[in-house]
């Protein structure tokens, strides 16, 4: 049976933001991200206490009043701790991510457009070469040459992400290369690059959006284990991936160390998962309808 | 002793919205039951619900009385032993109805393997013998083929020895010729009335085409909007045409629209000795690739004016043509010139192309789903770079290509998911029309639509033609239709042009056995009824 038709007055047809305003995911998601966004843009004028700031005497408390979210084992304020970290977490997953897309998107749809030239096989075979090698080893091999730092932290996963994104636009582009409504703009005389920008990467967007919001959790992860291993940001430069880290051995004795920069990542990673959905469903023109 | 099968009062909503209301229907062993209808009218769910397949959320009520026992009071455990044992189910698409990573022997054993107590050896002898009553001699197609090694109809085949394996009482086939050639059709068509006749099962024969279940049901049931509107003995319902929407049916099926040919004028197309072959990956590691000729030395002229009808089966060679003719694929030899200037293969003029545009055969496939109606339509002005129209002028090309088909200027601010098939098809049109050129292809433009539908589309390009002097070039598996509308009619065969000439006079006197065959085996509604 076919699709049920739909007639065409049954449908009012909604603006973008009046589409935003009635996408529940898309209001939480943006609330969320918008709440740690302002927790990083704050640490920079304003924390509780200097988040590099060591007292002995006050080390592991649990949370109370003078320390929210309590001290670590050098006495930090983890709560100051947590508004610096922010900064670093939120910096390297976002510009890692945007490495990948800026860079792979367009590999992938280039080579999608060349399908089965020379030019298509050197990027994926280029792909597969990067794909090769450990995240992991790529990052020591980089610090190794350059020296530890988080910009260099963020080098290293962005290049990670370039295959990824490579080869995910690749694919869907493939599938659309096949459909009439691509023939039919080539009837009409446009060329690949014209067709790749405006039918191609519109139609794939959904798919990618979803990616973006796997990458970043996947980067914030990414920075904590490179800091883990000591060539991500340089102490005293806190992040939520080194609090984790360094929380491990005293996790019986401090829970809150561990549970208070996790939960930032897992609520950071679900507000950008909320906003992705939201947004896909919002430039879809199809699902952007309003209820009656 | 009950009937076979005895459907009253069935009704069927899915959440509020009501599907299917008071379906009466009654199926004797041996005998074919024909259920019409256009998309949207209930006819595959009718089939669903006796199969207890209904979608998940939808509510049943009424009864399917299968020799007297109900089957809506089974529960799913009942109905999965008697699915397969009782009845047997066949479905449109051959090529999705086959898991492809099993051999035809195994999938048709595990029919009877999902029933148990059988062992795996009398399985496929069994799977054997229903294979070989399909059709498929195990001498010709051993049973270790996988699908992708036979052709559509030979999967279809094996579909229906799927189905009859256990030998069942009641098949139900839902459209199971659609997606096949002509030919093909009629070999399975002659498969199932065998079938009944042999081994009387009874059968649901569920179809869009009026012609086809003529010649086979010897009942058949109207349906629309998921009610019945009319049913009995075939040849009384198409004698009396008592009931106005069977009488539009029946008028859609054979609709003829009314034409006024222009006298033939100077040529828009012209194809010489066109070749194109297609590039296969080499047998072994360091092979030379092979080339496979999907166009052979083709040529023939388009006048302004004319409507040209290209028929074939699937594989004839016919997309792969309409697509050089268009300069989307390179032809390794041959010229194509229109209006007497040399088209440019490699693609890079855009004066010819200007000339051409071409209409493809599935309505909801051929438009960007993101972009606006005005958009889509205007798309086709890339080909005049800056001489295209902008601003006010641009809407008012759009109003006017949207008001030639039949739509509403403000139509140009909806979205293509707004619009049903038929609608869509219009806009098709609209973006072919807006610059005004010479030659429109038709690749199947009307096969994916209602009869309904396809008529009125027929009777726009008609019009259309004769008004605006357009010629087109008329892609069709659909004789009848073509022979609807077309002035001159090319027969392909394996990449070749067979036999050409004005559509009266190969219809009425086909030259070629090939063209006697696509002939005999269309579908005819007249011929049904009279021999019938």
């Amino acid at each position: 049976m076919s699709e049920p038709m739909l007639t065409a007055a049954a449908l009012p047809r909604g603006t973008l933001l009046s589409a935003a305003i009635r996408s529940p995911s898309f209001i939480a998601g943006l609330l969320i991200t918008l709440v740690f966004l302002g927790l990083a843009l704050t640490s920079f004028f304003w924390t509780p206490y200097p988040y590099a700031a060591q007292d002995i005497p006050n080390k592991l408390q649990g949370l109370n009043a003078e320390h929210w979210f309590g001290t670590d084992q050098y006495g930090r304020d983890v709560f100051s701790m947590i508004l610096a970290g922010a900064r670093t977490s939120i910096a390297v997953a976002l510009i890692a991510v945007g490495v990948g897309v800026g860079i792979g998107v367009p590999l992938g749809l280039t080579a999608a457009a060349q399908r089965g030239n020379l030019f298509d096989e050197i990027i994926m075979r280029g792909n597969d070469l990067v794909f090769a090698f450990p995240a992991l080893l790529i990052a020591i091999l980089i610090t190794a040459i350059f020296g530890p730092s988080a910009t260099n932290a963020v080098i290293a996963i962005g290049i990670f992400n370039i295959p990824v994104f490579a080869r995910l636009s690749r694919a869907a582009a493939l599938t659309l290369w096949t459909r009439e409504f691509i023939l039919a703009a080539r009837v009409a005389g446009k060329g690949k690059a014209r067709i790749s920008l405006e039918h191609i990467l519109p139609n794939i967007l959904n798919t990618l959006l979803v990616q973006v919001t796997i990458q970043f959790s996947l980067g914030i992860l990414a920075e904590a284990a490179l800091a883990y291993v000591g060539l991500g940001a340089q102490p005293p430069t806190p992040s939520w991936g080194k609090m984790l880290a360094d929380s491990q051995t005293l996790i019986g004795l401090a829970p809150h160390m561990a549970v208070i920069p996790g939960l930032c990542i897992v609520f950071t990673v679900m507000g950008l998962n909320l906003l992705g959905d939201g947004l896909s469903d919002i430039f879809d023109p199809r699902l952007r309808r309003s209820r009656t | 002793m009950s009937s076979l099968l005895e459907i009253s009062n069935l009704k069927l909503d899915i959440g509020a919205i009501p599907i299917l209301r008071d379906i009466d229907l009654k199926l004797e062993q041996g005998k074919v039951l024909g259920i019409i209808g256009e998309s949207g009218s209930g006819k595959s769910m009718t089939a669903l619900s006796i199969m207890g397949l209904a979608p998940r959320g939808a509510h049943l009520g009424g009864s399917v009385a299968y020799y007297g026992e109900n089957l809506l009071q089974k529960s799913e455990a009942e109905m999965c032993v008697m699915r397969g044992r009782d009845f047997g189910m066949i479905f449109q698409e051959p090529m999705t109805a086959l898991d492809p990573l099993q051999t035809i022997g195994t999938q048709v054993a595990g029919t009877l393997l999902a029933h148990g107590s059988i062992s795996r050896r009398d399985a496929s002898i069994e799977a054997d013998r229903a294979l070989e009553r399909s059709g498929l001699p195990a001498e010709h197609f051993p049973r270790d083929r996988f699908p992708h090694e036979l052709s559509g109809g030979q999967r279809q085949r094996v579909v229906i020895a799927m189905a009859i394996v256990m030998r069942p009482r009641l098949l139900i086939a839902d459209e199971p010729t659609t997606a096949l050639d002509v030919t093909t059709q009629a070999t399975i068509l002659n498969l199932l009335r065998r079938l009944v006749d042999d081994e009387g099962m009874g059968l649901m024969f569920v179809t869009h085409d009026l012609a086809l279940v003529a010649g086979l049901a010897s009942d058949i049931a109207v349906m629309r909007r998921g009610e019945i509107v009319e049913q009995g003995p075939t040849r009384e319902i198409f004698g009396r045409l008592g009931h106005p929407y069977t009488r539009t049916l029946f008028a859609a099926s054979s609709h003829v629209p009314v034409r006024y040919p222009a006298a033939a004028g100077k040529p828009v197309l012209e194809v010489e000795g066109l070749v194109r072959d297609y590039r296969l990956p080499p047998r072994h590691l360091f092979g030379r690739p092979g080339s496979f000729r999907a166009v052979d030395q083709v040529s023939f002229t388009i006048r302004r004016g004319e409507n040209v009808g290209l028929v074939g089966e699937s594989g004839s060679g016919k997309s792969t043509l309409a697509r050089a003719i268009m300069a989307l694929d390179p032809p390794q030899a041959g010229r194509i010139a229109v209006l007497g200037e040399a088209h440019d293969i490699e693609g890079a003029s855009t004066q010819t192309r200007r000339k051409l545009q071409i209409v493809f055969q599935d309505p909801y496939g051929s438009f960007d789903p993101r972009q606006r109606v005005d958009i889509l339509v205007s798309e086709p002005f890339y080909l005049l770079g800056k001489d295209a129209p902008r601003g006010k002028e641009r809407q008012e090309r759009v109003a006017r290509a949207l008001r030639e088909v039949g739509l509403a200027p403000e139509d140009a601010r909806k979205y293509i998911h707004e619009f049903s098939g038929g609608q869509r098809q219009r806009i098709a049109i609209a973006r072919a029309l807006i610059i005004e050129p010479a030659l429109i292809i038709l690749d199947e433009a009307v096969s994916a639509l209602d009869v309904s539908i396809r008529a009125q589309i027929l009777d726009l390009l008609a019009n259309l033609s004769s008004r605006l002097g357009i010629s087109f070039l008329f892609i069709s598996h659909d004789l009848s239709v073509v022979r609807a509308i077309t002035d001159r009619v090319l027969v392909m065969k394996a990449g070749k042009i067979v036999e050409q000439g004005r559509t009266e006079d190969v219809f009425r006197n086909p030259q070629q056995v090939y063209t006697r065959e696509l002939i005999a085996a269309t579908p005819n509604l007249e011929r049904a009824l009279a021999g019938g």
